[in-house]
């Protein structure tokens, strides 16, 4: 068996967040997981947003600071009753500070089956250039 | 919900003042857990993925966070007595040229099974996958739903 077979998934409660900036609706808030990697083009960020829908993501970014921030529609209805509440519901909230210069217009973001993926391409003086040297 | 169980309490009417009651006395656990090195945040059976399981008087619904899960790495089992919910979430490898910043999403198989208390109709179980969240409505058996009589 290899690895990847054999390794189950531990559960990782949610995590909230504890001071969110500018809180003024009610609810809880959590900070979603991600993976964040480079490449010499670009910045990829996948993040985990079970039950934000496309149209309720907000993706902000001004001078080097990403926010993202999901909400989620409360998909119980009134009449149900709890029977066995193991995690709660509620939105989303992240910030990142970007080093690198991004490319503003050229930001593509795609959410499929909960899962954000946002590349970050990196303007061009920031990517790596080779100089030729002539003799 | 575990007070409202222990103390088979009726829920009715006061549903709204029993969830914000969870909710502090969950906050206080967490307070206390904080204090003392480490407790749950939620009574949890410890088991990926978490689960919600509520009713209405036609139907059991069990909702669970699966975000990145696609339909076919999931396998859903019903018996008479409850569900079993098994896959495998798949993180794609990003190629070898990539430096990770940030590796917080977890890949891996994952199995688990919820008994519900009382008998459904194996065969009318609906299950759809919706923005990374599977919803799965079980109606009751017949004979455990709640009759309505008239009184002639």
């Amino acid at each position: 068996m290899t690895d990847s077979k054999a390794k189950e998934i531990q559960v990782k409660p949610k995590h909230e967040v504890t001071s969110p900036a500018e809180q003024t609706k009610p609810g809880v808030v959590f900070t979603p997981s991600v993976d964040i990697f480079e490449t010499e083009r670009e910045l990829t960020l996948l993040a985990d947003l079970p039950g934000v829908a496309p149209e309720n993501l907000t993706i902000d970014l001004r001078e080097n600071t990403l926010t993202l921030t999901g909400e989620v529609a409360p998909f119980e209805r009134a009449n149900e009753e709890d029977i066995l509440i193991e995690y709660e519901i509620g939105k989303y909230y992240r910030q990142f500070s970007l080093s690198n210069v991004i490319d503003q217009s050229k930001i593509d973001a795609k959410l499929t089956d909960g899962v954000l993926r946002l590349i970050l391409p990196k303007v061009e003086e920031a990517k790596p250039r080779k100089i030729e040297v002539n003799t | 919900m575990f007070y409202r169980r222990l103390f088979n309490v009726p829920t009715w009417g006061f549903n709204k003042t029993f969830r914000d009651f969870d909710r502090f006395q969950r906050q206080m656990d967490e307070l206390y857990g904080a204090l003392s090195g480490g407790a749950l945040p939620m009574p949890s059976a410890g088991v990926f993925p978490l689960t919600n399981a509520t009713e209405d008087s036609d139907n059991y619904y069990v909702r669970a966070e699966l975000p990145g899960v696609k339909s076919e790495d999931l396998d859903i089992q019903v018996t008479a007595k409850g569900v079993s919910i098994s896959g495998e979430r798949k993180i794609p490898v990003e190629g070898n040229n990539v430096k990770y910043h940030r590796r917080e999403r977890e890949a891996g198989k994952f199995s688990r099974s919820i008994n519900l208390p009382d008998d459904i109709d194996v065969d009318k179980v609906d299950a759809k996958l919706e923005n990374g969240i599977l919803t799965m409505t079980i109606p009751k058996a017949e004979k455990t739903k709640p009759r309505q009589i008239t009184v002639s």
